[in-house]
Protein backbone atom coordinates (compact mmCIF):
# COMPACT_ATOMS: atom_id res chain seq x y z
CA UNK A 1 0.00 0.00 0.00
CA UNK A 2 3.04 2.90 1.00
CA UNK A 3 4.34 1.55 -2.35
CA UNK A 4 1.63 2.59 -4.48
CA UNK A 5 1.16 5.69 -2.69
CA UNK A 6 4.95 7.02 -3.03
CA UNK A 7 4.61 5.80 -6.81
CA UNK A 8 1.21 8.16 -7.80
CA UNK A 9 3.19 10.78 -5.37
CA UNK A 10 6.46 10.16 -8.04
CA UNK A 11 4.69 10.15 -10.75
CA UNK A 12 2.25 13.52 -9.70
CA UNK A 13 5.79 15.07 -9.40
CA UNK A 14 7.45 14.27 -12.75
CA UNK A 15 3.65 15.09 -14.24
CA UNK A 16 4.33 18.39 -12.82
CA UNK A 17 8.11 18.51 -13.58
CA UNK A 18 7.20 18.31 -16.72
CA UNK A 19 4.34 20.56 -17.14
CA UNK A 20 6.46 23.61 -15.74
CA UNK A 21 9.92 22.81 -17.71
CA UNK A 22 7.68 22.71 -21.11
CA UNK A 23 5.76 26.06 -20.30
CA UNK A 24 9.38 27.71 -19.46
CA UNK A 25 10.13 26.50 -22.65
CA UNK A 26 7.20 28.08 -24.38
CA UNK A 27 7.88 31.16 -22.50
CA UNK A 28 12.02 31.55 -23.35
CA UNK A 29 10.91 31.07 -26.71
CA UNK A 30 8.25 33.97 -27.06
CA UNK A 31 11.08 36.10 -25.33
CA UNK A 32 13.33 34.94 -28.23
CA UNK A 33 10.80 35.87 -30.72
CA UNK A 34 10.02 39.41 -29.26
CA UNK A 35 13.65 39.68 -29.85
CA UNK A 36 13.98 38.49 -33.18
CA UNK A 37 10.96 40.93 -33.93
CA UNK A 38 13.07 44.14 -32.25
CA UNK A 39 16.52 42.83 -34.11
CA UNK A 40 14.22 43.18 -37.45
CA UNK A 41 13.06 46.14 -37.14
CA UNK A 42 16.86 47.72 -36.03
CA UNK A 43 18.35 46.39 -39.24
CA UNK A 44 15.67 47.40 -41.06
CA UNK A 45 16.71 50.97 -39.34
CA UNK A 46 19.95 50.45 -39.84
CA UNK A 47 19.22 49.93 -43.82
CA UNK A 48 17.93 53.37 -44.19
CA UNK A 49 19.70 56.01 -41.91
CA UNK A 50 22.72 56.14 -44.87
CA UNK A 51 19.94 56.42 -47.27
CA UNK A 52 18.71 59.58 -45.59
CA UNK A 53 21.63 61.08 -44.62
CA UNK A 54 23.24 60.94 -48.14
CA UNK A 55 19.51 63.27 -49.15
CA UNK A 56 20.11 65.08 -46.56
CA UNK A 57 24.17 65.81 -47.55
CA UNK A 58 22.58 67.07 -50.83
CA UNK A 59 21.18 70.05 -49.37
CA UNK A 60 22.55 70.52 -46.37
CA UNK A 61 26.04 69.62 -46.71
CA UNK A 62 27.67 71.22 -43.40
CA UNK A 63 25.83 69.64 -40.93
CA UNK A 64 29.19 67.33 -41.03
CA UNK A 65 28.86 66.86 -37.48
CA UNK A 66 25.49 65.36 -37.13
CA UNK A 67 26.07 62.82 -40.16
CA UNK A 68 29.32 61.89 -38.40
CA UNK A 69 27.66 61.29 -35.20
CA UNK A 70 24.94 59.36 -36.47
CA UNK A 71 27.64 57.15 -38.77
CA UNK A 72 29.41 56.47 -35.47
CA UNK A 73 26.17 55.23 -33.04
CA UNK A 74 24.87 53.15 -35.83
CA UNK A 75 28.09 51.51 -36.62
CA UNK A 76 28.25 51.11 -32.77
CA UNK A 77 24.67 49.58 -32.72
CA UNK A 78 25.23 47.15 -35.33
CA UNK A 79 28.21 46.01 -33.49
CA UNK A 80 25.91 45.32 -30.09
CA UNK A 81 25.83 41.76 -28.61
CA UNK A 82 23.32 41.93 -26.13
CA UNK A 83 20.03 43.66 -25.36
CA UNK A 84 21.03 46.24 -23.03
CA UNK A 85 24.18 47.45 -25.75
CA UNK A 86 21.92 47.69 -28.36
CA UNK A 87 18.85 49.79 -26.34
CA UNK A 88 22.07 52.14 -25.44
CA UNK A 89 23.16 52.74 -28.77
CA UNK A 90 19.72 53.27 -30.36
CA UNK A 91 18.11 55.35 -28.09
CA UNK A 92 21.23 57.64 -28.75
CA UNK A 93 20.66 57.29 -32.30
CA UNK A 94 17.26 58.36 -31.51
CA UNK A 95 18.19 61.23 -29.94
CA UNK A 96 20.72 61.95 -32.72
CA UNK A 97 18.14 61.40 -35.79
CA UNK A 98 15.66 64.17 -33.58
CA UNK A 99 17.99 66.36 -33.89
CA UNK A 100 18.96 65.70 -37.60
CA UNK A 101 15.28 66.26 -38.15
CA UNK A 102 15.00 69.23 -36.29
CA UNK A 103 18.07 70.61 -38.68
CA UNK A 104 15.92 69.73 -41.42
CA UNK A 105 13.27 72.50 -40.87
CA UNK A 106 16.02 74.71 -41.46
CA UNK A 107 15.85 73.40 -45.26
CA UNK A 108 12.85 74.35 -46.92
CA UNK A 109 13.63 72.63 -50.33
CA UNK A 110 15.00 69.81 -48.75
CA UNK A 111 11.39 69.41 -46.82
CA UNK A 112 9.87 69.65 -50.02
CA UNK A 113 11.60 66.35 -51.57
CA UNK A 114 9.92 63.60 -52.45
CA UNK A 115 12.42 60.69 -51.74
CA UNK A 116 13.12 62.69 -48.26
CA UNK A 117 9.69 62.66 -47.54
CA UNK A 118 9.60 58.89 -48.32
CA UNK A 119 12.39 57.55 -46.38
CA UNK A 120 11.15 60.31 -42.98
CA UNK A 121 7.81 58.59 -43.39
CA UNK A 122 9.87 55.19 -43.65
CA UNK A 123 11.72 56.02 -40.88
CA UNK A 124 9.07 56.76 -38.86
CA UNK A 125 7.30 53.69 -39.38
CA UNK A 126 10.67 51.58 -38.10
CA UNK A 127 10.66 53.41 -35.12
CA UNK A 128 7.27 53.56 -34.22
CA UNK A 129 8.01 49.49 -35.34
CA UNK A 130 10.87 49.39 -32.85
CA UNK A 131 9.19 50.51 -30.05
CA UNK A 132 6.06 48.25 -30.36
CA UNK A 133 8.28 45.20 -30.65
CA UNK A 134 10.16 46.34 -27.73
CA UNK A 135 6.66 46.99 -25.66
CA UNK A 136 5.67 43.37 -26.93
CA UNK A 137 8.84 41.92 -26.21
CA UNK A 138 9.58 43.33 -22.38
CA UNK A 139 5.58 42.56 -22.15
CA UNK A 140 6.89 38.88 -22.46
CA UNK A 141 10.21 39.43 -20.48
CA UNK A 142 8.32 40.12 -17.83
CA UNK A 143 6.11 37.61 -18.05
CA UNK A 144 8.62 34.61 -18.25
CA UNK A 145 11.07 36.50 -15.33
CA UNK A 146 7.97 36.37 -12.99
CA UNK A 147 7.61 32.78 -14.02
CA UNK A 148 11.15 31.72 -12.65
CA UNK A 149 10.68 33.33 -10.18
CA UNK A 150 7.73 31.76 -9.02
CA UNK A 151 7.91 28.82 -6.71
CA UNK A 152 7.73 25.61 -7.29
CA UNK A 153 9.03 26.90 -11.23
CA UNK A 154 12.25 28.31 -9.65
CA UNK A 155 13.50 24.85 -9.06
CA UNK A 156 12.55 23.70 -12.38
CA UNK A 157 14.00 26.87 -14.27
CA UNK A 158 17.56 26.74 -12.00
CA UNK A 159 17.69 22.76 -12.40
CA UNK A 160 17.66 23.62 -16.68
CA UNK A 161 19.53 27.01 -16.15
CA UNK A 162 16.19 29.23 -16.96
CA UNK A 163 18.86 32.71 -16.44
CA UNK A 164 16.36 35.74 -16.24
CA UNK A 165 16.36 38.20 -19.20
CA UNK A 166 17.33 41.39 -20.03
CA UNK A 167 14.51 43.93 -20.49
CA UNK A 168 14.89 46.39 -23.46
CA UNK A 169 14.98 49.63 -21.89
CA UNK A 170 13.06 52.40 -23.28
CA UNK A 171 14.64 56.03 -23.13
CA UNK A 172 13.67 57.76 -20.15
CA UNK A 173 12.21 60.55 -21.51
CA UNK A 174 9.94 58.15 -23.20
CA UNK A 175 8.51 56.37 -20.09
CA UNK A 176 7.02 59.61 -19.65
CA UNK A 177 5.29 59.77 -22.13
CA UNK A 178 4.88 57.32 -25.35
CA UNK A 179 7.41 55.67 -27.60
CA UNK A 180 5.80 57.53 -30.19
CA UNK A 181 8.17 59.30 -32.38
CA UNK A 182 6.97 62.01 -34.85
CA UNK A 183 10.13 63.66 -37.06
CA UNK B 1 -10.11 56.97 -8.40
CA UNK B 2 -8.57 55.98 -12.35
CA UNK B 3 -9.69 53.09 -13.61
CA UNK B 4 -7.19 50.25 -14.20
CA UNK B 5 -6.89 48.62 -17.86
CA UNK B 6 -7.01 45.28 -16.62
CA UNK B 7 -10.07 46.00 -14.65
CA UNK B 8 -11.90 47.69 -17.19
CA UNK B 9 -11.74 44.64 -19.73
CA UNK B 10 -12.84 42.23 -17.02
CA UNK B 11 -15.34 44.40 -15.84
CA UNK B 12 -16.79 44.25 -20.12
CA UNK B 13 -16.06 40.96 -20.56
CA UNK B 14 -18.43 40.10 -17.39
CA UNK B 15 -20.95 42.60 -18.48
CA UNK B 16 -21.15 40.32 -21.95
CA UNK B 17 -21.47 37.08 -20.45
CA UNK B 18 -24.06 38.43 -18.16
CA UNK B 19 -26.12 39.96 -21.57
CA UNK B 20 -25.63 36.49 -23.17
CA UNK B 21 -27.00 34.75 -19.86
CA UNK B 22 -29.68 36.55 -19.67
CA UNK B 23 -30.51 36.55 -23.49
CA UNK B 24 -29.75 32.84 -23.22
CA UNK B 25 -32.76 32.37 -20.36
CA UNK B 26 -35.21 34.50 -22.14
CA UNK B 27 -34.85 32.19 -25.21
CA UNK B 28 -35.45 29.06 -23.03
CA UNK B 29 -38.19 30.48 -21.55
CA UNK B 30 -39.64 31.46 -24.80
CA UNK B 31 -38.94 28.33 -26.48
CA UNK B 32 -40.34 25.96 -23.44
CA UNK B 33 -43.84 28.29 -23.50
CA UNK B 34 -44.23 27.51 -27.33
CA UNK B 35 -43.62 23.79 -26.73
CA UNK B 36 -45.61 23.22 -24.26
CA UNK B 37 -48.59 24.83 -24.93
CA UNK B 38 -48.21 23.88 -29.17
CA UNK B 39 -46.84 20.26 -29.46
CA UNK B 40 -47.89 20.09 -32.86
CA UNK B 41 -45.19 22.42 -34.49
CA UNK B 42 -42.06 21.10 -32.53
CA UNK B 43 -40.76 19.52 -35.66
CA UNK B 44 -41.52 23.02 -37.36
CA UNK B 45 -39.78 25.06 -34.51
CA UNK B 46 -36.46 22.53 -34.56
CA UNK B 47 -36.43 23.42 -38.50
CA UNK B 48 -36.84 27.02 -38.15
CA UNK B 49 -33.94 26.88 -35.43
CA UNK B 50 -31.93 25.00 -37.79
CA UNK B 51 -32.31 27.16 -40.40
CA UNK B 52 -31.62 29.99 -38.51
CA UNK B 53 -27.90 28.72 -37.84
CA UNK B 54 -26.88 27.70 -40.73
CA UNK B 55 -28.25 30.92 -42.39
CA UNK B 56 -25.83 32.49 -39.42
CA UNK B 57 -23.13 30.31 -40.05
CA UNK B 58 -22.77 31.17 -43.59
CA UNK B 59 -23.58 35.03 -42.97
CA UNK B 60 -20.54 34.78 -40.57
CA UNK B 61 -18.24 33.18 -42.96
CA UNK B 62 -18.89 35.58 -45.80
CA UNK B 63 -19.52 38.76 -43.47
CA UNK B 64 -16.29 40.61 -44.31
CA UNK B 65 -17.10 40.21 -47.86
CA UNK B 66 -20.58 41.43 -47.49
CA UNK B 67 -19.70 44.07 -45.07
CA UNK B 68 -16.71 45.58 -48.04
CA UNK B 69 -18.96 45.53 -51.26
CA UNK B 70 -22.15 46.66 -49.22
CA UNK B 71 -19.70 49.82 -48.35
CA UNK B 72 -17.88 49.64 -51.82
CA UNK B 73 -14.40 49.06 -50.45
CA UNK B 74 -11.08 48.49 -52.71
CA UNK B 75 -7.72 47.54 -51.48
CA UNK B 76 -5.30 49.79 -50.26
CA UNK B 77 -2.67 50.08 -52.68
CA UNK B 78 0.39 49.71 -50.61
CA UNK B 79 2.29 52.35 -52.41
CA UNK B 80 -0.35 55.27 -52.66
CA UNK B 81 -1.45 54.36 -49.23
CA UNK B 82 1.84 54.19 -47.44
CA UNK B 83 1.49 56.06 -43.90
CA UNK B 84 -2.02 53.76 -43.63
CA UNK B 85 0.12 50.82 -44.49
CA UNK B 86 2.92 51.50 -42.21
CA UNK B 87 0.30 52.29 -39.39
CA UNK B 88 -1.58 49.05 -39.12
CA UNK B 89 2.42 47.39 -39.10
CA UNK B 90 3.27 49.26 -36.55
CA UNK B 91 -0.19 48.41 -34.74
CA UNK B 92 0.68 44.51 -35.37
CA UNK B 93 3.50 44.60 -33.93
CA UNK B 94 2.71 46.34 -30.53
CA UNK B 95 -0.72 43.71 -30.56
CA UNK B 96 1.11 40.60 -32.09
CA UNK B 97 -1.70 39.99 -34.49
CA UNK B 98 -1.17 39.33 -38.40
CA UNK B 99 -2.01 42.02 -40.92
CA UNK B 100 -5.02 42.33 -41.71
CA UNK B 101 -6.00 43.20 -45.30
CA UNK B 102 -6.48 47.33 -45.44
CA UNK B 103 -9.32 48.65 -47.60
CA UNK B 104 -10.41 52.14 -48.77
CA UNK B 105 -13.64 53.03 -48.57
CA UNK B 106 -14.63 56.27 -50.81
CA UNK B 107 -16.78 58.39 -48.69
CA UNK B 108 -15.98 61.66 -47.25
CA UNK B 109 -17.43 60.31 -43.88
CA UNK B 110 -14.59 59.81 -41.68
CA UNK B 111 -14.82 56.52 -40.40
CA UNK B 112 -13.63 52.50 -40.43
CA UNK B 113 -14.26 49.47 -39.56
CA UNK B 114 -12.85 45.74 -39.19
CA UNK B 115 -14.51 43.02 -40.33
CA UNK B 116 -13.45 39.05 -40.66
CA UNK B 117 -14.62 35.97 -38.35
CA UNK B 118 -11.11 35.84 -36.82
CA UNK B 119 -7.28 37.56 -36.27
CA UNK B 120 -6.23 35.53 -39.65
CA UNK B 121 -9.18 36.22 -41.95
CA UNK B 122 -9.55 39.78 -40.83
CA UNK B 123 -9.93 42.92 -43.03
CA UNK B 124 -9.93 46.72 -41.90
CA UNK B 125 -11.36 49.67 -44.33
CA UNK B 126 -10.69 52.93 -43.80
CA UNK B 127 -12.49 55.54 -45.28
CA UNK B 128 -10.95 58.24 -47.27
CA UNK B 129 -12.49 61.20 -45.45
CA UNK B 130 -10.60 59.37 -42.45
CA UNK B 131 -7.58 59.87 -43.84
CA UNK B 132 -7.79 63.21 -44.54
CA UNK B 133 -8.71 64.66 -41.32
CA UNK B 134 -6.82 62.39 -39.27
CA UNK B 135 -2.66 62.92 -38.44
CA UNK B 136 -0.81 59.71 -38.03
CA UNK B 137 -0.88 59.15 -33.70
CA UNK B 138 -5.16 59.71 -34.66
CA UNK B 139 -4.53 57.23 -37.26
CA UNK B 140 -3.06 54.71 -35.25
CA UNK B 141 -5.26 54.79 -32.15
CA UNK B 142 -8.59 54.29 -34.67
CA UNK B 143 -6.76 51.45 -36.31
CA UNK B 144 -5.45 50.46 -32.89
CA UNK B 145 -9.50 49.82 -32.29
CA UNK B 146 -10.22 48.46 -34.98
CA UNK B 147 -7.40 45.79 -34.19
CA UNK B 148 -8.75 45.68 -30.98
CA UNK B 149 -12.13 44.40 -32.13
CA UNK B 150 -10.23 41.84 -34.13
CA UNK B 151 -8.20 40.54 -31.20
CA UNK B 152 -11.35 40.28 -29.01
CA UNK B 153 -13.76 38.23 -31.73
CA UNK B 154 -16.39 40.75 -31.47
CA UNK B 155 -17.39 39.72 -35.48
CA UNK B 156 -18.30 36.04 -33.78
CA UNK B 157 -19.58 37.53 -30.24
CA UNK B 158 -22.01 39.77 -32.78
CA UNK B 159 -22.76 37.33 -34.86
CA UNK B 160 -23.85 34.79 -32.29
CA UNK B 161 -26.19 37.85 -30.28
CA UNK B 162 -27.51 38.28 -34.33
CA UNK B 163 -28.07 34.39 -33.98
CA UNK B 164 -29.90 34.30 -31.14
CA UNK B 165 -31.84 37.63 -31.64
CA UNK B 166 -33.22 36.30 -34.86
CA UNK B 167 -34.55 32.87 -32.96
CA UNK B 168 -36.17 35.07 -30.26
CA UNK B 169 -37.55 36.82 -33.14
CA UNK B 170 -39.04 33.77 -35.16
CA UNK B 171 -40.13 31.64 -31.99
CA UNK B 172 -42.30 35.26 -31.06
CA UNK B 173 -43.78 34.77 -34.86
CA UNK B 174 -43.96 30.80 -34.59
CA UNK B 175 -46.15 31.53 -31.46
CA UNK B 176 -48.15 34.44 -32.25
CA UNK B 177 -49.59 32.06 -35.34
CA UNK B 178 -49.97 29.37 -33.83
CA UNK B 179 -52.25 31.57 -31.41
CA UNK B 180 -54.54 32.35 -34.21
CA UNK B 181 -54.77 28.75 -35.96
CA UNK B 182 -55.87 26.33 -33.47
CA UNK B 183 -53.48 26.30 -31.05
CA UNK B 184 -56.25 26.39 -28.44
CA UNK B 185 -57.52 23.23 -29.44
CA UNK B 186 -54.48 21.18 -28.27
CA UNK B 187 -53.88 23.22 -24.86
CA UNK B 188 -57.55 22.53 -24.16
CA UNK B 189 -56.71 18.73 -24.61
CA UNK B 190 -54.14 18.46 -21.78
CA UNK B 191 -55.13 18.22 -18.02
CA UNK B 192 -53.24 20.98 -16.77
CA UNK B 193 -55.47 24.03 -18.20
CA UNK B 194 -53.87 26.51 -15.92
CA UNK B 195 -50.71 25.90 -16.44
CA UNK B 196 -51.72 26.26 -20.29
CA UNK B 197 -52.84 29.83 -19.41
CA UNK B 198 -50.16 30.87 -17.35
CA UNK B 199 -47.96 29.73 -20.63
CA UNK B 200 -50.25 31.66 -22.83
CA UNK B 201 -49.92 34.76 -20.78
CA UNK B 202 -46.53 34.38 -20.30
CA UNK B 203 -46.06 33.73 -24.32
CA UNK B 204 -48.28 36.78 -24.93
CA UNK B 205 -45.83 38.88 -22.51
CA UNK B 206 -43.07 37.75 -24.25
CA UNK B 207 -44.03 37.98 -27.84
CA UNK B 208 -44.77 41.73 -27.26
CA UNK B 209 -41.28 42.73 -25.84
CA UNK B 210 -39.39 40.33 -27.69
CA UNK B 211 -38.37 43.02 -30.41
CA UNK B 212 -37.66 45.29 -28.43
CA UNK B 213 -35.50 43.00 -25.23
CA UNK B 214 -33.74 41.96 -28.98
CA UNK B 215 -32.66 45.15 -29.81
CA UNK B 216 -32.17 46.57 -27.11
CA UNK B 217 -29.67 43.24 -26.13
CA UNK B 218 -27.97 43.81 -28.95
CA UNK B 219 -27.27 47.40 -28.77
CA UNK B 220 -26.24 47.24 -25.06
CA UNK B 221 -23.60 44.22 -25.88
CA UNK B 222 -22.39 46.08 -29.05
CA UNK B 223 -22.01 49.32 -26.68
CA UNK B 224 -19.88 47.52 -24.49
CA UNK B 225 -17.54 46.14 -27.24
CA UNK B 226 -16.94 49.94 -28.21
CA UNK B 227 -15.65 50.70 -24.78
CA UNK B 228 -13.52 47.10 -25.10
CA UNK B 229 -12.40 48.18 -27.96
CA UNK B 230 -11.30 51.47 -26.51
CA UNK B 231 -9.39 50.52 -24.05
CA UNK B 232 -7.88 47.45 -25.59
CA UNK B 233 -6.68 49.60 -28.40
CA UNK B 234 -5.70 52.21 -25.87
CA UNK B 235 -3.40 49.02 -24.49
CA UNK B 236 -1.93 48.16 -27.71
CA UNK B 237 -0.77 52.06 -28.29
CA UNK B 238 -0.14 52.74 -24.58
CA UNK B 239 -1.43 56.14 -26.07
CA UNK B 240 -4.63 56.99 -25.40
CA UNK B 241 -4.77 60.42 -26.34
CA UNK B 242 -3.90 59.45 -29.71
CA UNK B 243 -7.56 57.56 -29.97
CA UNK B 244 -9.12 60.24 -27.34
CA UNK B 245 -7.80 62.79 -30.08
CA UNK B 246 -9.35 61.04 -33.08
CA UNK B 247 -12.42 60.34 -31.75
CA UNK B 248 -13.03 64.11 -30.46
CA UNK B 249 -12.31 64.72 -34.42
CA UNK B 250 -14.51 61.95 -35.39
CA UNK B 251 -17.57 63.59 -33.25
CA UNK B 252 -16.39 67.52 -34.69
CA UNK B 253 -16.97 66.24 -38.60
CA UNK B 254 -19.40 63.51 -37.97
CA UNK B 255 -21.41 63.01 -40.99
CA UNK B 256 -23.61 60.24 -42.11
CA UNK B 257 -22.40 57.37 -43.94
CA UNK B 258 -24.34 56.09 -46.99
CA UNK B 259 -24.83 52.35 -47.20
CA UNK B 260 -24.17 51.76 -44.07
CA UNK B 261 -26.91 49.36 -42.79
CA UNK B 262 -28.01 48.35 -39.28
CA UNK B 263 -26.67 44.63 -39.76
CA UNK B 264 -22.87 46.73 -39.60
CA UNK B 265 -23.24 49.47 -37.79
CA UNK B 266 -21.84 47.93 -35.10
CA UNK B 267 -18.72 47.18 -36.93
CA UNK B 268 -17.50 51.19 -37.59
CA UNK B 269 -15.72 52.85 -34.90
CA UNK B 270 -18.12 55.84 -34.50
CA UNK B 271 -21.93 55.48 -35.58
CA UNK B 272 -22.20 55.55 -39.48
CA UNK B 273 -25.85 57.11 -38.73
CA UNK B 274 -26.91 60.73 -38.69
CA UNK B 275 -27.17 62.76 -35.66
CA UNK B 276 -30.76 62.33 -35.09
CA UNK B 277 -30.64 58.55 -34.52
CA UNK B 278 -28.04 59.06 -32.15
CA UNK B 279 -29.77 61.48 -29.83
CA UNK B 280 -33.21 60.19 -30.36
CA UNK B 281 -32.70 56.52 -29.02
CA UNK B 282 -29.46 56.15 -27.18
CA UNK B 283 -31.17 52.81 -25.87
CA UNK B 284 -31.41 51.44 -28.94
CA UNK B 285 -27.40 52.91 -30.14
CA UNK B 286 -24.72 50.58 -31.52
CA UNK B 287 -22.08 53.25 -30.65
CA UNK B 288 -22.08 55.12 -26.75
CA UNK B 289 -22.19 58.41 -26.72
CA UNK B 290 -18.19 59.47 -28.01
CA UNK B 291 -17.94 62.17 -25.58
CA UNK B 292 -18.24 59.46 -23.18
CA UNK B 293 -15.92 57.28 -24.81
CA UNK B 294 -13.24 60.19 -24.85
CA UNK B 295 -13.71 60.59 -20.92
CA UNK B 296 -13.28 57.31 -20.38
CA UNK B 297 -10.15 56.78 -22.52
CA UNK B 298 -8.87 60.13 -20.34
CA UNK B 299 -9.37 58.23 -16.86
CA UNK B 300 -7.04 54.97 -18.17
CA UNK B 301 -4.17 53.99 -16.27
CA UNK B 302 -1.88 52.18 -18.82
Amino acid sequence: MMIIILLVFIVLVVIAFIAIYNRLVVKRMRVDNGWAQIDVQLKRRYDLIPNLVETVKGYAAHEKETFEKIAALRSRAMGATNPKEAAEANNMLTQTLKSLFAVVENYPQLKANENFLKLQEELTATENKISFARQFYNDVVMDYNTMIQKFPQTVVASMFGFKEREFFEAPAEERETVPKVKF
Amino acid sequence: MRDNLYDLIAANKRKTVIFIIITSIFLGALGYAVVNVFNWGLIGYIGFALFIIIYNIILYYNSDKIALSATGSVPADPEEFKTLHNVVDEVCIAAGVPKPKVFITPSPAPNAFATGRNPKNASIAVTTGLLEVMNRQELQGVIAHEIAHVRNYDMLLMTVVAAIGGLIILLRDFFLRSMLFGGRRRSRGRSSGQLGLILIVIGLVLAIIAPIFVALIRAAISRQREYLADASGAYITRYPQGLAQALAKLRDHHKPLKRASQSNAHLFIASPFGKDRINVASWFATHPPIDQRIDRLHKLVI
